[in-house]
């Protein structure tokens, strides 16, 4: 399931929810992404710079659609009883939660990994953008090659798609 | 305009710098790449000539789906153009 929002979540509610009546669950595996403050060398409290808050934007429809293909490639890869993504959009402040993604699956490698999975593809294809405010301005977050190289380790052949 | 139009949508820095979150244009009939209809766009302003100026950082995505810059455009379609994707 994809859920896309501007409100917070709820993990212990959200697990709960997944996991009530099914017993073929053996395992979960959450992730769940925040905002962090930066760190001195990124302009962070020290650097006189600290982050005040993030503000996310995204592709209404496309968002939905890439995060659905997403759950769906992971779904055809590993053997999962459920898939959550919750992503929010709008401004966030340092402490606050972006993401949250929880597997399930009757054996713990296939949710540690499809976890990482969808981690690892949503942040190089599920069309959002951060801009970070901090006391000099606003800017827009660049793209980072660690993410990439993160993302293409899933790849399999053939799979290369426009998005990278 | 109605025959030829399509809707073409801007994101983060691209909307920032041409100054508008959607349009609909009317390309000429020879515009029929979404790479033909950037170099076509940046035409349009300043602001646009500015956020298009360096193709390579800029993603495409046709009808909501991801696309290279040889993908065909048709009247109807909808064009978004935004950077490398920062979320999760």
């Amino acid at each position: 399931m994809i859920r896309v929002q501007a409100e917070d979540f709820d993990v212990g509610a959200e697990i709960e929810r997944l996991t009530a009546g099914n017993i073929r669950v053996g395992g979960v595996a959450s992730f769940i992404g925040l905002v962090r403050a930066m760190r001195p060398e990124e302009g962070g409290p020290d650097g006189g710079g600290g982050l005040k808050a993030m503000t996310l934007e995204h592709y209404p429809g496309m968002t939905e659609r890439e995060l659905a293909r997403i759950e769906a490639e992971a779904r055809g890869r590993w053997p999962l009883e459920d898939v959550l993504v919750i992503h929010r959009y709008g401004r966030l402040e340092p402490g606050e939660r972006i993401v949250l993604v929880v597997t399930l699956s009757a054996h713990r490698q296939a949710a540690f990994e499809s976890c990482a999975f969808l981690m690892d593809w949503l942040k190089t294809k599920a069309p959002f953008w951060k801009a970070e405010e901090t006391a000099s301005g606003t800017s827009w977050v660049d793209a980072r090659a660690t993410d990439t190289r993160a993302a293409e380790r899933w790849e399999t052949s053939g799979g290369n798609r426009a998005a990278e | 305009m109605q025959d030829t139009a399509v809707t073409v949508l801007y994101f983060a820095w691209l909307k920032a710098r041409t100054g508008i979150a959607q349009e609909t244009v009317a390309p000429p009939p020879a515009i029929v790449t979404v790479g033909a209809l950037i170099e076509w766009l940046k035409g349009r302003s300043p602001g646009h000539a500015h956020a298009l100026a360096d193709v390579a950082t800029v993603r495409v995505a046709v009808n909501q789906e991801y696309v290279r810059l040889d993908h065909p455009v048709r009247p109807g379609d909808e064009v978004a153009l935004f950077p490398p994707v920062t979320g999760g």
